[in-house]
């Protein structure tokens, strides 16, 4: 076992600046985080930099962005530091970041099947018959039910949430340490959503794997997650336990959770953001 | 009435309907004037058009008064800066000349093949089906032959000419703006924006000519402009084969033919002529690169506001 | 009389082996000034009801009438003026390369109505848009004020019904309390009826009298809101959405 002691992932005072003609403009605004071996969630609206923060993790910021951070390390080694070769051997092995919309994120010219034993018979050298039996068995652990038949498919044959699920089988093939998933259920229906929150939560508790998990919804954060970062406009105006979100104090947070409408809820204009631009001071 | 500053231009809520329109097009230039190959485009077909507006202004003699003593000058002589041709006519000024003539063609060729091709294109894609199949079949046809053989059939058919050799080559150059409208419109006739003008109860004619065929515009833009080379190309190849524009008119590709006669020895002749023609054909294809990136929609529609 | 009456709708896509059912045998009647919801999960066909009714989808069976004449295959203009739907994704709803002036007046054309400048302007005030958005282009609006366009775009021509399809679920949840809100207050002031589809059970309780539950193309469960609240409802569909969305 590698890196007990010390947290997963540190990130102190991360930035992501574009330069474009009208000057630079900062998406994320020094944002500090460490994550253990849990399930920290960042929620925001759009436009809030979350989605950028999960990238810089990963160094996926294409120019003109810029990222810069005082600290940004994983299981103590700086990120920032590496070269790009390095880094292309954490990606996708040590840490694996799922995608709100599995259409761009599988090849859709290459079987389900090659693209998933593709890592394994390239970096950890498996044969065929290896590397197939594995892919199976990660299917199976995604709860798709004919594995078989999702080898052989191609990714326009599989509905949105077997898509998903691929996705999710095949960044966890290589059973990575830290797993970053933006906004991974918002394309499945709730009783899909359920089954993919649920094998996340199983590799969390058994493998003790570290999920940074992004979304937009903060209930659904609140009821899987065990922190949640709060960001607004590039910061992180709140941290809150998750179990603890409806004491949220910040007015952005409290705003945020009023403005959903209720089943069984009052019929009278729901609550309106007041945006209040100290917030993002 | 405003003045025209960089402010009125880009003013994020514009007053009206010219403004609103003004201002993007203005943004449009800044992004094309961004590309340096864009500008290169845009500075040799600005050239173009100067040349053929001033042409008189510009050219040191007349293009078709000949001067048999003066006959084959090499290039840099006294008077004649790019020399002369057989019949000691100046080459510069026939260049000059030359221009108008390209740029006659050039403008022909483009008010007439686009607009049929984008109306085949948008109609085909649009209604499907039985008019799809016809349309497309019948382009197909068109797709089929050679462009210079087929231009070269109709002006054998038409007589030679120049307004013939345009009319021959728009007939040859529409097939493949069809084929760019189509596949454009077979991706916005499923759009929102298409329904919801559709539920407003828009006639199918006013959704394919203010809603459907905007939206294709930009693809044939681009299209046309980088064929432009090929179009002067080929006028200048019917013109050189004597089934284009007929002599004396300064036309490039004719001028072209007739120093072939004296390439070994007086390689200037169709040299330079060459040369007018290869530089013009490259400023096109440039500006089409740039036109690309500007209007494409897919590159355009990405900025936020 | 139900103004809306949907009876034993059936959509099909598509023939022989490749046939997608999306539509089967739904049966909904929607009284004026009332709001209704369909909620269910993508492929639930409560989508395709809507665009069934817009004649964007082929009726394959069944009847729509609406207040008591059957519609055609074809709608007219007289349809347009009495039923309009707004989209889900303000995105693509809004034609790209025209100003928000142009999608405004547009209707306004077709149906040859005067007053244009006037009719556009009070629209995007009855929005909530500053009349200063009047020439800009999609692209420079958010997407909650781009909705707000496309809500304007469907009351140009003053109809009573208003069809919704997952018009929020593109934006963000404050954004979408605002469009909630506005919706809610156009429909008490200009005695509008709703048909509205979601996915989700507690926007469409908040906004609608009545909802259908559709669940692969077919309603499982009709109830009131009242026995909504109550939990008295009883499909186990029902109770699924309704224990996803508390």
């Amino acid at each position: 076992m590698r890196g007990e002691g010390g947290p997963l992932l540190e990130v102190e005072d991360l930035r992501v600046t574009f330069d474009t003609e009208a000057g630079p403009v900062e998406a994320v605004r020094g944002v500090s985080f460490t994550l253990g071996r849990e399930r920290l969630g960042i929620v925001g609206e759009s436009g809030s930099g979350k989605t950028m923060t999960g990238r810089s993790v990963l160094r996926l910021v294409r120019p003109p962005g810029r990222i810069e951070a005082k600290r940004m390390a994983f299981e103590g080694v700086d990120l920032l530091g590496l070269s790009e070769r390095s880094m292309r051997t954490l990606r996708g092995k040590r840490i694996a970041m799922v995608m709100q919309d599995p259409k761009f994120s599988l090849n859709p010219v290459m079987s389900v099947g090659d693209q998933l034993t593709e890592g394994l018979r390239r970096r950890d050298r498996l044969g065929k018959a290896d590397a197939v039996r594995r892919a199976l068995e990660m299917l199976e652990a995604v709860q798709i039910r004919d594995p078989e038949r999702v080898l052989g498919a191609y990714p326009h044959e599989l509905s949105g949430g077997m898509g998903q699920r691929v996705m999710i089988a095949m960044m966890l093939i290589p059973e990575p340490d830290l797993l970053i998933a933006d906004e991974p259920t918002s394309a499945l229906d709730v009783t899909v959503q359920r089954e993919v929150l649920a094998i996340m939560d199983r590799l969390v508790r058994e493998r003790g794997m570290g999920l940074l998990f992004i979304s937009h919804d903060l209930t659904l954060v609140s009821k899987f997650c065990d922190r949640v970062l709060v960001m607004y406009r590039g910061k992180v105006v709140e941290e809150v336990m998750a179990d603890q979100l409806h004491a949220a104090k910040h007015p952005y947070t409290q705003g945020l959770l009023n403005c959903l409408p209720r089943v069984g809820g009052a019929r009278e204009p729901l609550p309106v953001l007041e945006r209040d631009p100290s917030w993002a001071e | 009435m405003k003045a025209l500053s960089r402010a009125w231009l880009l003013d994020p809520s514009p007053a009206s309907r010219g403004q609103a329109r003004l201002g993007q097009a203005y943004l449009g230039w800044l992004k094309l004037i961004r590309n340096p190959l864009a500008v290169a485009g845009v500075v040799i077909v600005g050239a173009l058009v100067v040349m053929a507006v001033a042409a008189p202004l510009l050219a040191t003699h007349d293009p078709i008064a000949q001067s048999l003593p003066d006959r084959l000058l090499p290039p840099l002589s006294p008077g004649h800066w790019l020399g002369t041709d057989e019949f000691g006519r100046d080459i510069y000024s026939r260049i000059v000349y030359g221009a108008r003539v390209t740029l006659y063609i050039v403008l022909l060729v483009t008010v007439t093949a686009p607009l049929f091709g984008l109306l085949i294109g948008v109609m085909a894609g649009y209604y499907g089906g039985a008019v799809d199949v016809a349309l497309m079949r019948f382009t197909d046809i068109f797709l089929a032959f050679p462009r210079l053989i087929l231009a070269l059939a109709f002006v054998a058919a038409l007589g030679p000419g120049i307004e013939n050799a345009v009319f021959a080559i728009a007939l040859t150059a529409w097939p493949p703006y069809a084929r760019v409208a189509r596949a454009e419109t077979l991706t916005i006739r499923g759009a929102d924006y298409i329904a919801a003008v559709r539920l407003q109860g828009a006639g199918s004619g006013r959704i394919l000519v203010s809603h459907v065929a905007p939206m294709c515009l930009p693809s044939v833009i681009i299209r046309v402009t980088l064929d432009m080379a090929g179009i002067i190309l080929t006028a200048a190849g019917l013109g050189f084969l004597g089934l284009g524009a007929q002599p004396p008119l300064p036309e490039w590709g004719l001028m072209i033919s007739s120093g072939r006669k004296f390439l070994f020895d007086q390689w200037w002749v169709a040299t330079m002529p060459g040369l007018a023609i290869f530089i013009v054909s490259l400023g096109f294809n440039l500006l089409g690169d740039g036109l690309r990136d500007v209007l494409d929609p897919r590159s355009a529609s990405g900025g936020k506001g | 009389m139900a103004l809306i009456e949907i009876d034993d709708l059936e959509v099909t896509f598509g023939s022989g082996a490749d046939a997608v059912r999306a539509v089967r045998g739904v049966s909904i009647s929607v009284a004026a000034k009332e709001s209704f919801g369909l909620v269910g999960e993508s492929g639930s066909g409560k989508s395709t009801v809507l665009r069934a009714i817009c004649g964007l989808a082929p009726i394959s069976g069944g009847a729509i009438r609406i207040n008591g004449a059957a519609l055609g295959s074809r709608r007219d203009k007289g349809f347009a003026r009495r039923v309009q739907m707004v989209f889900q994704d303000p995105y693509a709803s809004l034609h790209p390369k025209r100003t928000i002036d142009a999608t405004l007046a547009e209707p306004l054309t077709i149906h040859g109505l005067g007053g244009r400048d006037k009719r556009v302007v009070s629209a995007l005030e009855d929005v909530g848009l500053d009349p200063k958005f009047r020439f800009r282009y999609p692209h420079q609006l958010s997407g909650g004020q781009r909705q707000r366009v496309a809500i304007a775009r469907t009351l140009m021509l003053e109809p009573e019904i208003l069809l919704l399809d997952e018009p929020t679920s593109a934006l963000d949840a404050s954004v979408q309390a605002e469009v909630l809100n506005l919706l809610s207050r156009l429909r008490a002031a200009r005695g509008l009826t709703f048909l509205m589809v979601s996915h989700d059970l507690a926007v469409i309780d908040h906004m609608c009298d009545r909802l259908a539950v559709m669940q692969q193309g077919m309603v499982v469960e009709q109830i009131d809101r009242a026995a909504l609240a109550d939990d008295s409802a009883r499909d186990p569909y029902t109770r699924e959405l309704l224990a996803a969305s508390v």
